[in-house]
């Protein structure tokens, strides 16, 4: 038998026969001379009578087969109210999907587009739009999201319940019921008893992944959920627990934050000082606002007003009970150390009461005596940021022509990253346009990565002007790759008619690197036949009566 | 008559590509950027794509065969610059209209096409050209025919030997025994008895079992074997099928069909020497199927090849012999608009009737092509089976098709529902091959 379900209408006598030939197809007809054929044919040819009779016996076997008996059936996919994607963009992401295992050799890239880089902006599109995947994708989408963890959340949810029945059936997608991913397994916040019950027996990350869905919509049921079991749970899960406070942070939480200051473990306490200094109202904030006053201050007998420091002599018992850590990291004075944990955990609305009513502008461009400039400011970027605190963001910015070295404020690429990311987004892309236009994009590559996408003009404009400068300059495109690739998933699509232009083969002149035009001609084209691309996506994403 | 012609879509392209690499290659080159001078009418499309060279490729690609022309070094068939073509065609981004072909373009079209209308049907020994001397062609297949005798006589010598000693003792031999004979069988021009003998000799390390299935393929041979010797004194039609059985190209003289349809299936089977394509074509209007069979040598890609899920206008001549399904295409094969339907099928009690009755025809059939409708994929103790709806019976898949990616499309599309599903009934199992599901009909899913 070839197939352990499949049976045969062959009787029982008929399989006895063929027990027997097969006995004696396996010892040998010499040794076991098959009793049914024995006495009508001659010994010589025993081989040949038990091969016919076998040839019938098969014939007639495979042609009697009958079905076997079905196994339960599988329970039906739930359903999925979303809409079907439309035909072109079904097609689109069978392309994409195939597309993404392609390896991009280093180097060169060539003048076409890279799908796989499409893929997650592809998807958060589809999702914003509300579509469900088609089913014969869903397995394609699954071995995306397995590959790739960027691209799990957004796949699993346009994949949606008929993903994660799919997922069910197979051990290698099992990522998908796993944490985060298993979001649409979570219980609602409208099923009190199964949020308790998961909560009490579920894995820690789906825990994680709960508490996060419950505080995100009612914050103060999440902080209950949490109070609930904290005294039990271990000092690790306490730290992650306490971080998804994080969203929806206010006042409401500071109660059970101050407490956590006295927990067991320091990177607990840690992360409730950082949490209550992002509260400025907060208890602890008033007690770093009063030691930060007593460390800076205006210094009065300064020609021009000038701002002093006193950093602080001891870290006392209270001091590391909010959170300051006493002991520096290796090359680092105590006393710097400790001030600047004081002035990064000290509410910023403290500061112009201290300096005389001076605006954050005012009071970054003051003087500071004693060489603390560079410490008193990068301790007021992280409270800037820690406390999203745009003034003081803007404040501590500068302009964005000035060169970087110069100037009042901070020089560091990652601490202007993050103050501009407190920034409203228009604002953030105007920023970066005018650092972009001043000082060209060899140092702009991280301020890009916080703009968000499309990047608004007159962002995007700047950076294909200082690609094409780069290029008059006579540098090769490879330089600027990562420019590029941030260019072909943010820029606009829009840009490529600007882009145009620039696709052109120019001649070669006499002083420029050997071959760069070429190259540079093939680094725009591709720019354009993915700007091209994406504008094709989001077209044949967009619902025919929107 | 088909100055536009229905455009493929990109899917259907993109099941045209000869292997995964050239999928993405001509995936990429789906978009404007490399391309210039595109152009489409009269059943073709047209372009220049910029290679790494100085001169860009002409690519040219007459959708009426299809076949394919382009200046790159590629020995892929069709190239990625052909797929690409297609792709940005299929993207909307050739413009409409019709336009006139440039010179090179429109100077391979007409030395293809002329060249297309004044061939006949040259099929090899089986129909030899008329100018041939039918005395001589007379003569080598007398010859052919009595090297062929001798070696299945060797051959029933073989088997009763192996008999004789046990299939116990074969299963310790190993193969070494299996490739010579195997090529003693080639050397007697008999093809189809050498890949059988190949088989045969895989079977021992094939798991648990393996006598059983040893005797009844030795059974089946010795049966073909004694077939070939009295083959003059059968019915002709079942003669023809020994024939073909045993190596000898069967001849495509059945009358021809003339239909739309619908191409329910392509894919490859390598081995070290050849490459053999099988595609399976559904006649919306005659309702026949149809196996169109296309050999490529060992690493290239067979030329015929035709999108999953098109419907093509076109003929077919079907080869005859008892039970013969394979067909041969006519030189037009032009894609057309028009309603695609699943197959009609039946639950997966008939399917194993019509292996059956068609095993009278040709006892050595491993399957038989079927459409199941109203079945659900669901897993048993033991792999994937294909049940009724009313869950009572089920078909088990066959072992090779519980391991494809295919399997995990067709119970994806199924959700657990009842869906349609054409494919490879036989003694092993069920071999999956296209599905629909009853919300999108008109949509050929591949499942290999």
């Amino acid at each position: 038998m070839d197939t352990t379900t499949t049976t045969s209408t062959t009787p029982p006598a008929d399989d006895a026969a063929w027990e027997e030939l097969v006995s004696s197809a396996l010892l040998g007809t010499d040794r076991r001379p098959p009793a049914g054929l024995a006495g009508s044919t001659a010994a010589r040819d025993m081989p040949g009578a038990l091969l016919d009779a076998a040839a019938l016996h098969t014939v007639r076997r495979r042609a009697g087969l009958r079905p076997g008996p079905a196994a339960p059936l599988p329970e039906p996919a739930p359903e999925d109210p979303r809409a079907p994607l439309p035909e072109a963009a079904r097609l689109r992401l069978d392309q994409l999907l195939a597309g993404r295992a392609a390896p991009s050799p280093a180097g060169r890239r060539g003048a076409a587009p890279d799908l796989a880089e499409l893929l997650p902006q592809w998807l958060a599109l589809a999702n914003r739009h509300g579509y469900k995947a088609p089913p014969a994708a869903l397995p394609a989408l699954l071995d995306a999201a397995r590959a790739r963890t960027d691209l799990r959340p957004q796949a699993l949810r346009l994949a949606g319940p008929r993903g994660l029945w799919l997922a069910r059936l197979n051990p290698e997608w099992r990522f998908a019921l796993r944490g985060t991913g298993a979001a649409g397994n979570l219980p609602s916040s409208g099923d009190p008893e199964g949020v308790r019950a998961l909560w009490d027996e579920g894995l820690f990350a789906e825990r994680v992944a709960l508490l996060a869905a419950v505080r995100t919509e009612d914050p103060a049921a999440g902080l209950a959920l949490l109070a609930s079991t904290w005294s039990a749970e271990r000092a690790e899960d306490r730290l992650m627990f306490l971080d998804s406070l994080r969203a929806g942070l206010s006042d409401a939480d500071e109660e059970f934050l101050e407490e956590a200051l006295g927990d067991r473990s320091r990177n607990v306490r840690a992360t409730a000082a950082e949490l209550l200094s992002a509260l400025p109202a907060s208890a602890l904030a008033g007690r770093m606002a009063g030691r930060a006053a007593t460390c800076v201050g205006l210094d009065r007998t300064a020609p021009t007003p000038t701002i002093a420091v006193e950093a602080p002599h001891e870290c006392d018992a209270a001091m590391q009970r909010d959170g300051l850590v006493a002991t520096p990291p290796a090359g680092r004075g105590e006393r710097s150390w400790w001030l600047g944990q004081l002035v990064e955990a000290a509410p910023l609305s403290a500061w112009p009461a201290r300096f005389g009513g001076r605006t954050p502008e005012e009071i970054v461009a003051l003087p500071v005596a004693d060489d603390w400039q560079a410490e008193l400011h990068a301790a007021w970027c992280r409270a800037a940021v820690r406390q999203r605190d745009p003034d003081w963001s803007r404040a501590l910015l500068g302009s964005p022509a000035v060169p970087p070295a110069t100037g009042p404020g901070t020089s560091s690429l990652a601490e202007r990253a993050q103050l501009l990311s407190t920034l409203p987004v228009e604002e953030r892309a105007r920023w970066v346009a005018s650092f972009v236009a001043a000082h060209g994009l060899s140092e702009a590559f991280q301020l890009l990565g916080v703009c968000a996408v499309p990047w608004a003009e007159p962002l995007g404009a700047a950076v294909i002007d200082a690609l094409d400068i780069a290029r008059e300059a006579g540098s090769y495109p490879w330089s600027f790759s990562g420019v590029m690739g941030l260019a072909e998933r943010c820029l606009a699509p829009e840009a490529a008619r600007q882009l145009e232009s620039l696709t052109a083969r120019p001649d070669e002149a006499e002083d420029s690197s050997p071959g760069a035009g070429d190259y540079w001609s093939e680094a725009f084209q591709r720019l354009v036949s993915t700007l091209r691309l994406r504008a094709a996506m989001r077209a044949e994403l967009t619902p025919p009566d929107a | 008559m088909n100055g536009m012609g229905v455009r493929w879509t990109a899917e259907q392209v993109l099941a045209l590509a000869p292997d995964e690499a050239s999928r993405r290659a001509g995936s990429k080159l789906g978009t404007a950027g490399p391309w210039s001078e595109t152009g489409c009418g009269d059943g073709a499309v047209w372009g220049l794509c910029k290679g790494s060279g100085s001169t860009p490729y002409r690519t040219v690609v007459d959708t009426t065969g299809p076949a394919y022309s382009c200046g790159c070094p590629s020995r892929k068939f069709p190239c990625k610059h052909a797929l690409g073509l297609l792709l940005l065609r299929a993207a909307d981004g050739i413009a409409a209209e019709d336009s006139p072909a440039p010179d090179w373009a429109a100077h391979w079209l007409t030395a293809r096409r002329g060249r297309a209308a004044g061939a006949g049907r040259g099929d090899g020994d089986a129909a030899p050209g008329p100018t041939a001397d039918p005395e001589a062609a007379r003569r080598r297949a007398e010859r052919r025919a009595a090297r062929i005798t001798s070696g299945t006589q060797e051959l029933e010598q073989r088997l009763a030997d192996l008999l004789r000693g046990g299939l116990a003792a074969a299963g310790q031999a190993g193969y070494g025994l299996w490739e010579e004979t195997a090529a003693r069988m080639v050397d007697a021009q008999a093809p189809g008895l050498a890949s059988r003998v190949r088989e045969l000799g895989a079977i021992p390390g094939s798991g648990p079992g393996w006598p059983v299935r040893l005797l009844e393929e030795c059974a089946l041979t010795h049966l073909l074997d004694r077939a070939w010797l009295a083959a003059d004194r059968l019915p002709a039609p079942f003669a023809t099928t020994v024939r073909t059985r045993v190596g000898l190209a069967s001849p495509a003289d059945g009358v021809p069909v003339r239909d739309h349809w619908l191409v329910l299936a392509q894919y490859d089977a390598a081995d070290a020497r050849l490459t053999t394509r099988r595609i399976w074509l559904h006649g919306t209007k005659t309702g026949r199927t149809a196996l169109l069979l296309s050999y490529g040598a060992a690493g290239r890609a067979p030329q015929l090849a035709l999108p999953v899920g098109a419907l093509l206008d076109g003929e077919l001549t079907p080869h005859t012999g008892a039970g013969q399904v394979r067909a041969e295409p006519g030189e037009q094969f032009v894609p057309v608009a028009g309603p695609v339907a699943p197959p009609a099928g039946g639950p997966v009690g008939a399917a194993l009737d019509a292996y059956g009755r068609a095993l009278a025809e040709d006892p050595w059939l491993d399957s038989w092509p079927v459409t199941l409708s109203g079945v659900v994929p669901a897993p048993a103790e033991y792999g994937w089976q294909l049940a009724d709806a009313d869950g009572r019976e089920a078909l088990p898949l066959t072992p090779a098709a519980q391991s494809r990616p295919g399997l995990w499309r067709l119970v994806a599309l199924s959700g657990g529902a009842p869906v349609t599903v054409f494919g490879e009934c036989g003694h092993r199992g069920f071999t999956p091959l296209a599905a629909w599901s009853p919300e999108t009909p008109g949509e050929t899913v591949p499942l290999i």
